[in-house]
Formats: structure tokens, sequence, C-alpha cells
């Protein structure tokens, strides 16, 4: 029989269990496997159904109303729309999203207020994104705010563009953001911070060179999952950017013009293609759908990797 | 199957009629290592504790301790864990008061100045301190350096302009021949002893008038240990030097003065050789013999 030192296998020593305990664990065993299995089959389906569907040329035509293959084009504007609604998002999220993280970790005070933000960012990680869109429709559509979309002549405002999507889409990512920055800052030790103040520097020279330069990692890694859920989500961008496949854009400018007017992404062009949409062309969705779950995946590995090298150096405890 | 029985525990066998042997009586300080330096030649005063007592959300860590630190001595502060000794110590540069809780009686001057007086930013660059764990910033080793020797969270003066007061604030901390190579190398890659080094030498970049240590070597193994006594001793001459320890022999081998403390009172202060060779106090005599700790 074993000795102590001698490592005894898992299967030998569950072998002396109750057959109640061995059977909590093959239950255990068959759950593990049947949900990798779930995830593993959804991605290799999209991944043979992408790869043969997928082609160079759908990367660089326009989408095209048609009734053929052939004559509805690719996903040049949806693609480009997934980046610029992602990158706009982001350029709201980040920073409001790293205030909000610093504040709460560092900070914190007065504290019934650090709370109560504390609340709003979860209950708005909570919140479904359409409602999000609905109550977007609510500003975006006041006439204050006519210079950020369509404006008709008698004072109408359409309500729907790029501005108005990426601003409401910031909110998605914003719980991600601000949990990200809180995780790296609270991961570092109280003695890092006490050595900074103990050479003389202020609580804010300690924050911007000690304490954000630390929590780098997971700050990036913030930033990757929360465009991940922005390029992913697709009821604001329905309600919000709106349904026209092509760029629309809005007056002679040529940047802002694109801004504020509608457009599309990677996920709305598949819910218009998927085989229960309007357009109902499932090979582009299904094409489209790939590039899209590509990209998030990237994110997501990346995100992982930025984890990991946070962990490389560290402190000893 | 069969199953792994527990082993019977082993028992050593007491005889009930002979009672364990007294501990020896502390004629002198038995674990006692060669000193590291020979006493301080001068000293002068630099900073007066007085009648300072420390409480935590009102229950007392430290009471009505007075004592003097001096520049050319090492003082130590000893004792069983939970003594205060380094309550008093973060008190020296109002690291305390980031405890929201901590209050504070009594007064502590530097050069004559209550510390309560100064910018705390400005009592802390002259009052610097190490601490147990290394705790170098994320950042080379240069950085680490500048950091300290710039303004704030200022980006200049630029590196060039720095360099060479870098490598001597190195050289100063017996760390410049380890890293004169590379001094870009992620400082959390240098080993333990060197990361102490460079937080010493990152305290002395402020060119303090004290300089506040606690227990660093603890988490050190004894070359490293060894490499940073030498170095305390060394320093003592230009700052004044303040070192909380849980190891007497540490104590003993570096430390000109040493303050016993217990329960957060100051049992006895008095020099390191009339603390650990005839101490006047039965708790001190105690405590330095190894009855408790």
């Amino acid at each position: 029989m074993s000795t102590p030192g001698q490592r005894v296998d898992a299967r030998d020593r569950s072998a002396s269990w109750k057959l109640r305990d061995r059977a909590g664990l093959g239950f255990a065993w068959f759950l593990g496997l049947l949900f990798c299995a779930i995830a593993a089959s959804i991605v290799i389906y999209l991944l043979v159904q992408g790869l043969r569907y997928v082609r160079p040329e759908l990367f660089v035509t326009q989408p095209a109303a048609g009734f053929t293959e052939s004559s509805t084009g690719g996903f040049l504007d949806p693609l480009l729309g997934t980046f610029i609604v992602g990158l706009m998002a982001m350029a709201i999220a980040f920073p409001v999203g790293l205030g909000i993280g610093v504040w709460l970790s560092e900070y914190g005070r007065p504290f019934p207020l650090a709370r109560a933000a504390e609340a709003c960012v979860e209950m708005l990680a909570g919140l479904p994104s359409i409602v999000l869109a609905l109550f977007g429709t609510l500003i975006f559509q006041s006439p204050a705010l006519g210079f950020l979309s369509r404006q008709v002549g008698n004072g109408l405002v359409f309500g729907r563009s790029f501005f108005a999507a990426a601003t409401m889409l910031s909110f998605i990512a914003l719980p991600l953001v601000v949990a990200s920055v809180r995780e790296g800052l609270q991961a570092i030790p109280g003695h890092v911070r006490e050595a900074s103040y103990a050479v003389g520097k202020t609580r804010i020279a300690t924050t911007r060179r000690v304490l954000l330069p630390a929590a780098r990692p997971s700050v990036i890694t913030g930033l990757m999952l929360g465009f991940g859920r922005v390029i992913g989500d697709t009821a604001i961008i329905v309600v919000l950017l709106g349904a026209t496949l092509r760029f629309d854009g809005v007056g002679g400018v040529p940047v802002l013009g694109t801004l504020r007017g509608t457009g599309s992404t990677l996920t709305t062009y598949v819910f218009d293609n998927a085989p229960t949409g309007e357009g109902n062309q499932p090979t582009k969705a299904y094409a489209a759908a790939f590039v899209l779950l590509m990209i998030v995946l990237a994110l997501n590995v990346g995100a992982d990797i930025f984890t990991r090298k946070g962990r490389a150096l560290r402190w000893s405890t | 199957m069969e199953h792994l029985k527990p082993r019977p525990v082993r028992r050593l066998p007491i005889d009930p009629a002979t009672p364990p042997a007294a501990a020896p009586a502390p004629a002198s300080f038995a674990g006692a290592a060669r000193r590291r330096a020979p006493a301080s030649t001068f000293a002068v005063d630099r900073m007066q504790v007085d009648h300072v007592s420390i409480a935590y959300a009102g229950k007392p860590a430290v009471r009505d301790v007075s004592l003097p630190i001096r520049q050319g001595e090492v003082l130590a502060l000893i004792g069983p864990s939970g003594c205060g000794k380094t309550t008093l110590l973060r008190s020296l540069n109002r690291l305390t008061e980031l405890t929201r809780t901590a209050t504070l009686e009594g007064a502590i001057t530097l050069d004559g100045t209550e510390i309560a007086r100064f910018e705390p930013t400005a009592l802390r660059r002259r009052v610097t301190m190490v601490f147990q764990q290394p705790n170098p910033f994320p950042m080379s080793v240069f950085d680490n350096v500048a950091y300290v020797l710039r303004e704030q969270a200022a980006r200049r003066p630029r590196r060039r302009a720095l360099e060479e007061k870098v490598r001597e604030v190195l050289a100063h901390a017996g760390l410049l021949d380890e890293v004169a190579d590379d001094l870009d190398h992620p400082a959390l890659r240098l080993s333990g002893g060197q990361q102490q080094r460079l937080c010493i030498a990152r305290a002395l970049a402020a060119e303090p008038e004290v300089l506040l240590l606690d227990e660093p070597c603890s988490a050190l193994d004894p070359q490293s240990t060894q490499v940073i006594e030498d170095l305390i001793v060394k320093l003592r001459d230009e700052v004044a030097v303040v070192i909380v320890t849980h190891n007497l022999q540490q104590a003993h081998r570096i430390a000109d003065r040493v303050a016993f403390m217990y329960l957060g009172e100051l049992v006895e202060y008095g020099t390191a050789n009339q603390v650990f060779g005839s101490p006047r106090e039965q708790r001190t005599k105690d405590y330095v013999s190894g009855a408790f700790g």
C-alpha cells in the first residue's frame, strides 16, 4: 500500500470514497466535459462555416441590396463600423472608468458617495443593453443634441448616429474597465504605497508614478475586455446606429458626417443576414460571425496574456 | 482496498518527577555574535520623542515613551510582537497618520522643531523609511532612485542630468557594483537582498537626516543580512538610524543603543552592552535571555 511521501493518484484515493461521493465526482466530471463540448462545438462550427464562406473580397466590398449571394457584396462597412464604434466607445469609457476605478480604490472618500458610485457601476453591469438603447433614444432625440445625428427640417431629430451608439455602448464597457482598474490597484500591497509616501511623495504622485504603472497589465486587460464587449453588442447598434448596412453620412464634412450618420457593425450585419433576418444571406452571416468571433477571441487571449504578465513581476508577500 | 491508518503520535518520555531545567541566568547575552562595528565615537541628538502615546481607535499601542534619536548611533527597538515598536517607528515620519483611527499625544521633535509643524511630505524626505518586505517600485533600478530625486510626479530633470547622482546614491548603498552594467534592469528581478539595498538607496536618495528601518532583514537570507548590517553600521555617522528588529542577535551586532518595549511601554533604554549584558529590569532580563518573546 502507499507509504507517506509517495504520490497517490486521485483515482486511487476516490476509490475509497462513499458511493454517493463517487457519483458526485462523476457528475462533476460529466458537467465539466459537457460544457467544454458545448463551447468547443460552437467555436468549431463557426470556424468550419466561417472558413468555408469567408473570402478576401468580402473584407473590401461594401454591402449591397440583392437577392443572390453574388449581388449582396461584402462587409467592408460593418467591419469598419465595428472598429469605429469600439474605439469611440472606449475613448469615452476608458478615461471615465480609469478615473472611477482610481478614485474608488485609492480615495473612496466621502465614504457614502463611494459606496453609491460602486452600487451604480454594479447596477450598470447588470443592465440589459436594450434598456440602455431605449434610454439613448430619449437623450439623442432631444433637439439640443441634434448636431450629433440627422436633423429634419421641422426640428425632428433622428437620434441615430455613431455618436449616439458609442456613447451608450461606453456604459457597457465602463463596469469592466472600473473592475479591472480596481482589481489591479488593490493587488498592490499597502507597503508599496507607504514606501512612496515615506520618501515624501504625495498621494497623486504615488498614484501616477507607482500605482498606475504597476497596475498597467490590469488596465490594459480592462481595455481589451471592454472593447470586446462593445463590439459584441447588438441591441444598442440596432436602435441607435440604425440598420443601414452602408455608411449613410450626414452633411458634407468627411469624417464628422459619417459619425453623425447611420451605419452598421458586424453584429447587425449578422443580425440582418441571418436565415431569419431581412437580408437572409446565411453564408455572409457565417463569414461575418467568424470574423467577429476571431476579433473577440484575439482580444480575450490578449487580455489573458496581460493578466499573466501582471502576475509575473510581483512583490514577495 | 486497504486504507491508510493514521500513525500513532510519537511522544517524548516525560518523567513527572524531574521538572524541566530552569533557564540559565542571562549573565551575558548568550547568543551574542561578534559586534560588527567599534563603539561610536560621537553622537548628536537629532530627534527627541517626548512623552508620546499612540492609540488606534482608543486602544493604546504606545504609552508615554520618551527617548532621543541620535546621529552617530544605531538605535534598535526590540520587543515582542505587538509591543508598539513599529507604531513608534512609523510615528517618527508621521506614517501613522495614514491610519485614520490613530491618535498621537506628546511631542516628537526633529532638530528642535515639532514634526507636527512640518508639511508631511517635507518631513518624510528628512525622515525616510525602509520596510520589512523589499518593495522596489515596478520600474527600472535607475527609475527607482530617480523617482525620489525628482519633484513629486515630475519627469524632469532628464535621465542624463540625473545619471551621476543616481550612481552616487547606488554606490552609497553598496549596490552600484552589482547593477552598474544595467541600470535599466527591472528592480523586481533583483534578488531579495539587492532589492532591499535598492530600497535603502531610495531612502538615502532623499538625503534624510534620520533613516527608519522596519525589520529590514527579516525576509532575507543570512548573507544578504550581513551585507545590509554592514551598510547600516556604515551609515550611522551621516544619518541617525533607528531599526526595529525581532532578532536580538542582530540588535546586539549593530546597535549602539537599545530600547526594549513591552506592551506599549518603554521598559528599558540604554547602550547595547548594558541592555544585553546587565539589564536593570526583570522583564528585559527575561526577554533577552529568551524566557518569552
